[in-house]
């Protein structure tokens, strides 16, 4: 039995478990749908100013802001319940007892969240392209996919490490919901940023979910970033964020409800 | 996956014969949490196919021992061995010969009793084939229900199904029926002892004594860290040795001292009340010629005593006696 292969045994179970769920399927996969369907007809002839020296169009603007907003709800929102869930609740100390190792759960968790991610772009993709006329080059799309497995692997070990901070089931879902929308708003992922003050913009720089963002921006408009689509200075902030969260969960990881 | 290897000074693990090593052996274990001493020296023995019940208050270090066994938690000082391994060293060849019920462990939402079952099927070199496994445990019926939509009982014998899954040598069941109705802890009961059966060996940690006394073959009594009594139900803590009981009902008329002194009569006769008559209870060596001069007494006075029992003192008497002089 190879580690891929009890990967991939785990990987069913957890993508079964995870599409069945009602909350993973309104909140993190039907939510960004539903904004982007929204903000996408609000804002169909509006224009913002980006970085104060070019403008994009409102959907342009929403479309990679809307992908970001499912991944980071997969991750740091979805994940980060369902560990504090399975660790308080036993259901990982009785894996624990099982042949099974850390490596294949992690797995299991990895691929999950990657499908669900990816599930996101291409429908939000697919509505951009076709309901507001948000066209991505070719190297725009192999950006973003580079964009978004990298990101929400990123995520996960940030996911990971955040679960380590929650003892109760009970208090899991109103703190991470918390969290996840102060983080998303000060990201700009649901007010334009050009309304916001410059050093608000600064200091969600230094967090997550902005480099992320940006990072998407970069692949449906490279305009935004020089003409290039892939901006990896932003990727390499995403990818030290998921390094910390991953550090910081290995030394604080428990298999066992914290009693 | 590694296998057992026989450890210098024990005896070699024969396969199949009647004289193998025991399932678990366990000697001077301690454990302490800073200066709390919850374990101060325990030596165990569990043979191969027997059911030993480890019974105990709540803080006497049950938990903290099987954790122990069940390489949960890292021990102080002593040696372990479970199924030739020590637990704090074993890998995942060992853990597929063990299975753990744990105390409370909710159950996994979103999936059916079966793919729960085939899941964790998946995690073990040799599995158990899932029909089996609900056969074994009750559940045939419930295959195809959401395992959060059992009720508690059925709940209780799937953590059993998913610890039997691999088919294991040995396994631990944490208080296996607390919260169950009668019915459901009589066909958990038919569980377990069906485990002997297969030839499992079974560590059963329980506060219950009349499931301790139904299903084991030895008993092991801890309180304070260390271990009071063991044997089996009928013998420990001088049980087959230890007085016997007899309670009437006070029949009307007739007082207190009026009850005769009876040849091995130990104390004083206790009267307890009891509905509208008191009961009187009286504790003998021997119960033979206790009730021949009782029934004499009666029938001279034509006394009927229609709800005379006589008992030996219950497990949970003993049990309590011994945890109560260790406090």
């Amino acid at each position: 039995m190879s580690t891929a292969s009890l990967a991939a045994h785990q990987a069913k179970y957890d993508l079964l478990v995870y599409f069945r769920d009602p909350r993973a399927r309104g909140f993190t996969l039907a939510l960004p749908v539903l904004l982007l369907l929204l903000f996408g007809y609000i804002f169909k002839h509006d224009t913002f100013s980006y970085s104060g020296r070019l403008t994009i169009s409102g959907d342009s603007y929403y479309l990679p802001r809307m992908i970001a907003l499912g991944l980071v709800g997969t991750t740091l929102s979805n994940l980060v319940i369902v560990l504090v869930s399975k660790r308080e609740t036993g259901a990982l100390k009785r894996r624990r007892a099982t042949p099974i190792r850390a490596q294949v759960l992690i797995a299991g968790d990895v691929i999950t969240s990657e499908v669900s991610a990816i599930v996101i772009a291409v429908v939000l993709v697919a509505i951009g392209w076709l309901a507001y006329g948000v066209h991505l080059s070719a190297a725009g799309i192999g950006a973003l996919a580079v964009i978004v497995v990298v990101a929400t692997a990123a995520f996960c070990g940030l996911a990971y490490g955040v679960s380590t901070l929650i003892n109760s089931v009970d208090s899991a879902a109103p703190l991470v919901t918390l969290i996840f929308f102060a983080l998303n708003a000060i990201s700009g992922i649901y007010v334009p940023e050009s309304l916001f003050p410059a050093w608000l913009r600064d200091a969600a720089q230094v967090l997550p979910v902005r480099p992320l963002a940006s990072a998407m921006q970069a692949a449906v408009a490279p305009v935004t970033n020089g003409g290039h689509a892939f901006n990896w200075p932003d990727l390499l902030i995403v990818l030290a964020w998921g390094a910390a969260g991953t550090l910081f969960a290995l030394r604080r990881f428990s298999w066992s409800p914290s009693r | 996956m590694t296998t057992a290897e026989p450890i210098a000074g024990s005896p070699a693990v024969l396969s199949g014969s009647a004289t193998a090593a025991p399932a678990i052996s366990v000697q001077g274990l301690r454990m302490s949490y800073g200066n709390y001493e919850a374990v101060r020296g325990i030596d165990l023995e569990v043979a191969r196919g027997e059911i030993l019940a480890f019974l105990g208050p709540n803080g006497a270090g049950k938990t903290t021992t099987t954790e122990i066994l069940e390489g949960f938690r890292m021990r102080t000082a002593g040696d372990v061995q479970v199924l030739g391994t020590d637990p704090a060293k074993g890998g995942s060849g060992w853990r597929a010969r063990i299975g753990v019920v744990l105390q409370t462990c909710a159950p996994e939402r979103m999936l059916s009793v079966r793919e729960c079952l085939t899941m964790y099927a998946g995690y073990y070199p040799k599995p158990l084939g899932v029909q089996r496994a609900l056969e074994l445990t009750g559940l045939t019926e419930k295959a195809g229900t959401r395992c959060d939509q059992l009720s508690g009982g059925q709940q209780r014998r799937l953590d059993v199904a998913l610890a039997l899954i691999g088919d294991p040598e040995l396994i631990f069941l944490d208080e296996p029926t607390t919260g169950f109705d009668p019915t459901a802890r009589r066909q958990a009961w038919d569980v377990i002892s069906g485990l002997r059966d297969l030839g499992k060996t079974v560590f059963l940690t329980t506060h219950f004594m009349d499931e301790a006394e139904a299903l084991a073959d030895r008993i092991m009594i801890l309180a304070a860290g260390k271990i009071v009594a063991s044997g089996t139900p009928q013998t420990i803590g001088g049980r087959s040795a230890g007085a016997t009981v007899i309670s009437f009902s006070l029949p009307e008329g007739v007082a207190h001292g009026d009850v005769p002194s009876l040849p091995g009569q130990l104390e004083a006769p206790a009267v307890t009340a009891h509905a509208a008559h008191g009961r009187v209870e009286i504790e003998v060596s021997e119960p033979v010629p206790a009730l021949h001069a009782l029934s004499g007494w009666a029938t001279e006075r034509r006394l009927a005593l229609p709800d005379i029992t006589v008992n030996r003192p219950s497990l949970e008497d003993i049990y309590l006696k011994l945890t109560a002089s260790s406090h």
